[in-house]
């Protein structure tokens, strides 16, 4: 298969970027998109020219590092999955394909598609966590926790904080991200002391970072690789405002 | 010359030795700890547990990954399980089996006192991580779920979903991430060691690269813990991250660091095969599938090109239950992964380059339904499907061996700590636990209980005689390391020549593969060291690595990675080449049973092999070869059997 690429160059934060033109030729149908990137990058480097430099790490959509919008869409077409689960037989032989970094306020691009995520870390910081001393954890089946709570958790843990939710939508809001670790934690009888606190925090991080409003796009939930629901959004709010009235109260 | 290696296991009866260990172990008082800054590289399940744990302790911890996110680690791919003894299926599992299916599991190559730690404080790991919100699966009554694993005969596997890794990981970094909120942790991402300080006899620091900025830092410690995973991208396809090297324990080694058992290496039976020569990874398909499919090749080598429907039952075999009755398909890693090469090597492969067995879930449709195989196993055939573009339902899936975990490891003694004071060691860098052979879910057990239970006892034992010996970063020892680590840059992007990096490395991942990979002999181990030499030469004369030291630079980064692989899968070798005997994963051709299996020599190598490096001024010569004989109080040696 032979693809015409658009591709996003950028040297570095302080510079402006442009879209660069490129073509892949002879590529196996079974190609990943980016072992397709790879070949370009061998080729461009046969030639003398810098590679694009581009994030990936675990290559089977678990670890969250790549982060490619293709075609305007994050992860690109083939949902859900992210994009290292791209194969090049998702496309037309002889396409025009467009690949650019996630464009998010919060996420600086320090180089070509590669950008700068901490903005997610910095969201769970401030309070994604539940405080558990190592040493002076109970006995794990002390607290039964009822399977469907259970279930409802680990659909909210599978998050991988890759940011697409965030690149997808029209305000660049991270809700998404923030609602699956909210959520995660005060489902489970563990994460209820800390809840008040907890969702607080990091929804005033989250603002202050400079991510959007959530104005119910759906945009997150089509393109999020570990199928979030957007539900989870709706019980943010709910825990937000639980809360702000539990403060508010003096509780 | 040959030395012999003391692992200072305390004295006493096997169930006691932590215990008693614990009890006299030198501790570090509360207002004392914040005297002390430890270095810890590496952010996944031992690298993250340990740096979060012992912030909160009071230590001023530094903590270094090269991934943008501590939450990236490899650990997070890991899909099986967790492995501890709790016995809530009260199905007769104790501490005690728990420690004897691993250590048989590893074919009697691992010391009984570690592994025996490890079970006891496998419990614990699991109150903990329940405790930090890991949603393990649960039963309708509201108490853990638990599922069977290959070598064990009880129900002890705690999960979640098929991303248990990704579960621990997630709990073990926001437990990080509420310590660097603390300010007892600081974090520094997208930053990658390049070397050990060490002053004056012992591991005092660090030298790394910031992978944005291209900026090299000093940073001294009191101690340095290294968390860095494993070497399985040695052979440049493996099921391993892409980012996953060897450069920080390999450069702790050639700074005097022992490296034990290189060549015991994990290759994974249910891999997806390699498609095409651009393949940058493998993936793994859950080993659970053996529960209901069928693995197979035809019979004849003519029949291999056929469409597997065409080819009638009584012209397949289905040879794993042919040789192996009593366990099938469900035989263990390292004799399933022969069996397959085996067949392959025989002209009976099938899929591109004749390197797949099918794995056949017809029977199952038939028997149990579609439905129900897609309840079981629905995420992994749309794995399958995405990376081939093939219906596992309709055909059946074509699998391959695949390199997945590292045993070997810089050696550490039974407080983790390596033969360089104040150097530790911990998870899959270290070689402790899994001897020649792992049994599934157990690596995040050892990740995590070194990080969370272990290390928080040894390292004060070490720390408290070491106040106010933590010196500068500018002293002599850094600024000479520091220049070292910038001259080794230099070389790199001097040598300008027409290779690119990727095709030098995977030259000597299928060089490796073959020679030191599921099956070795000594004349192809031989041919591998002159060939490996080979293209380190090629490397140092004729890679190609574009870009600036001082930038975001991809390429410059994984030429070092390559570099230090080049010259560890020597290490690999020479390791393999001295082992005269097979054991696990180690399977010498020339050694082996009438019937073709792995024949250990408990007389001669019932030992760990721990290499010192001896070169000097860039030179590469021989390593010198510590012995650590293994003692067997408790476990009686036996020959593997799944016949």
């Amino acid at each position: 298969m032979n693809f015409k690429l658009k591709i996003w160059r950028q040297p570095n934060a302080k510079t402006r970027g442009k879209l660069a033109d490129y073509e892949a030729r002879d590529i196996s149908p079974n190609t990943s998109f980016l072992e397709m990137l790879d070949i370009l990058n061998e080729n461009l480097l046969a030639r003398g020219e810098e590679p694009i430099a581009f994030d990936s790490d675990c290559r089977e959509g678990i670890c969250g590092t790549c982060s490619l919008t293709i075609d305007g869409e994050a992860h690109g077409p083939d949902h859900p999955g992210a994009v290292c689960e791209l194969y090049m037989r998702k496309f037309r032989d002889g396409a025009t394909i467009t690949v650019e970094p996630f464009r998010v306020r919060p996420f600086p691009i320090i180089k070509d598609l590669v950008i700068d995520r901490r903005a997610l870390d910095r969201i769970v910081q401030a309070g994604g966590f539940i405080s558990a001393r190592a040493g002076s954890a109970p006995e794990a089946n002390s607290i039964p926790i009822p399977k469907h709570d259970a279930d409802l958790a680990m659909e909210a843990a599978a998050c991988i904080g890759c940011g697409a939710c965030a690149a997808a939508c029209p305000n660049g809001s991270a809700m998404l991200f923030a609602a699956a670790k909210i959520s995660h934690l005060s489902l489970l009888p563990q994460g209820n002391p800390e809840r008040v606190r907890r969702v607080l925090k990091m929804v005033h991080v989250m603002d202050a970072e400079g991510f959007g409003n959530c104005t119910n796009t759906y945009e997150c939930e089509a393109v999020c690789p570990a199928e979030i629901s957007a539900s989870f959004i709706a019980k943010l709010n709910r825990e937000h405002a639980r809360a702000a009235i539990q403060r508010g109260a003096g509780e | 010359m040959i030395g012999t290696l003391d692992a200072r296991i305390p004295h006493g009866p096997l169930d006691q030795k932590w215990r008693s260990h614990r009890d006299h172990s030198r501790l570090v008082s509360p207002n004392n700890r914040r005297k002390f800054e430890v270095i810890i590289v590496g952010s996944g399940l031992a690298g993250g547990s340990a740096a979060a744990t012992l912030g909160e302790l009071g230590y001023r911890v530094k903590c270094f990954c090269f991934q943008d996110s501590p939450r990236r680690a490899h650990s997070i791919a890991a899909q099986g399980g967790i492995n501890a003894a709790k016995n809530y299926q009260n199905d007769g599992d104790s501490v005690y089996r728990l420690f004897h299916d691993t250590i048989k599991g590893g074919d009697f190559r691992s010391r009984e006192a570690n592994v025996y730690r490890l079970a006891e404080v496998a419990n614990l790991i699991i109150d903990q991580c329940v405790e930090q919100g890991v949603p393990f699966a649960r039963e309708y009554g509201g108490l853990l779920a638990n599922r069977s694993f290959g070598g064990a005969q009880v129900s002890r596997t705690f999960y979640a979903r098929g991303q248990t890794g990704q579960q621990l990981l997630l709990g073990c970094y926001q437990a990080l991430c509420r310590q660097i909120d603390a300010g007892t942790v600081q974090m520094f991402p997208y930053t990658e060691m390049l070397d050990l300080v060490i002053a004056d006899g012992h591991a005092k620091g660090i030298i790394t690269r910031c992978l944005r900025s291209g900026k090299i830092e000093k940073h001294a410690g009191d101690a340095v813990v290294l968390a860095t995973g494993g070497y399985g991208n040695v052979f440049y396809l493996s099921t391993n991250a892409r980012g996953s090297n060897v450069t920080a324990t390999y450069r702790a080694y050639k700074k005097g660091a022992l490296f034990a058992n290189p060549s015991f290496t994990q290759i994974h039976p249910t891999c997806i095969p390699v498609s095409g020569e651009h393949q940058s990874k493998l993936t793994l398909m859950s080993e659970s599938l053996r529960n209901d499919g069928r693995v197979w090749v035809p019979k004849r080598k003519e029949d291999c090109k056929k469409p597997p429907a065409e080819i009638p039952e009584a012209d397949r075999d289905y040879y794993l239950e042919r040789k192996y009755p009593s366990y099938g398909n469900l035989a263990p890693r390292d004799i399933s992964s022969r069996a397959a090469k085996e067949v392959c090597d025989e002209g009976r492969g099938v899929g591109p380059g004749g390197r797949g067995v099918y794995l056949d879930f017809a029977d199952a449709i038939k028997r149990i339904g579609e439905d129900t195989i897609r309840e079981r196993y629905g995420n992994l055939f749309e794995v399958y499907e995405k990376i081939t573009g093939e219906d596992g339902y309709k055909m059946p899936m074509r699998i391959y061996p695949a390199v997945h975990y590292t045993m070997g490891g810089l050696w550490v003694d039974y407080n983790l700590m390596s033969n360089v004071p104040g150097l530790f060691v911990i998870g899959e860098a270290n070689f402790s636990d899994h001897g020649a052979n792992r049994l599934g879910a157990s690596a995040l057990m050892q990740g995590l209980a070194d990080g969370y239970f272990i290390l928080p006892y040894t390292l004060p034992n070490y720390l408290a005689g070491q106040m106010g010996r933590r010196p500068s970063a500018d002293s002599p020892e850094f600024q000479e390391a520091e220049s070292e680590v910038r001259g080794r840059i230099k070389k790199m992007l001097d040598v300008d020549g027409n290779r690119s990096l990727d095709s030098i490395h995977r030259e000597l991942g299928l060089l490796l593969w073959d020679k030191c990979g599921m099956s070795r002999h000594a004349k192809g181990l031989h041919e591998a060291l002159v060939k490996i030499a080979e293209l380190r030469e090629q490397f140092w004369n004729n890679v190609r690595v574009l870009g600036k030291d001082e930038d975001f630079n991809q390429s410059l980064e994984r030429a070092g990675r390559v570099a230090d692989f080049l010259e560890f899968a020597e290490l690999m070798c020479t390791d393999a080449l001295e082992r005269n005997e097979s054991c696990g994963a180690h399977f010498r051709e020339e050694y082996q049973t009438p019937d073709g299996e792995a024949l250990r020599d408990d007389e001669n190598y019932a030992a760990v092999f721990a290499w010192e490096f001896q070169g000097r001024n860039g030179q590469i010569v021989p390593p010198k070869l510590h012995h650590e004989p293994l003692h067997f109080e408790t476990v009686h040696l036996t020959q593997r059997s799944y016949k």
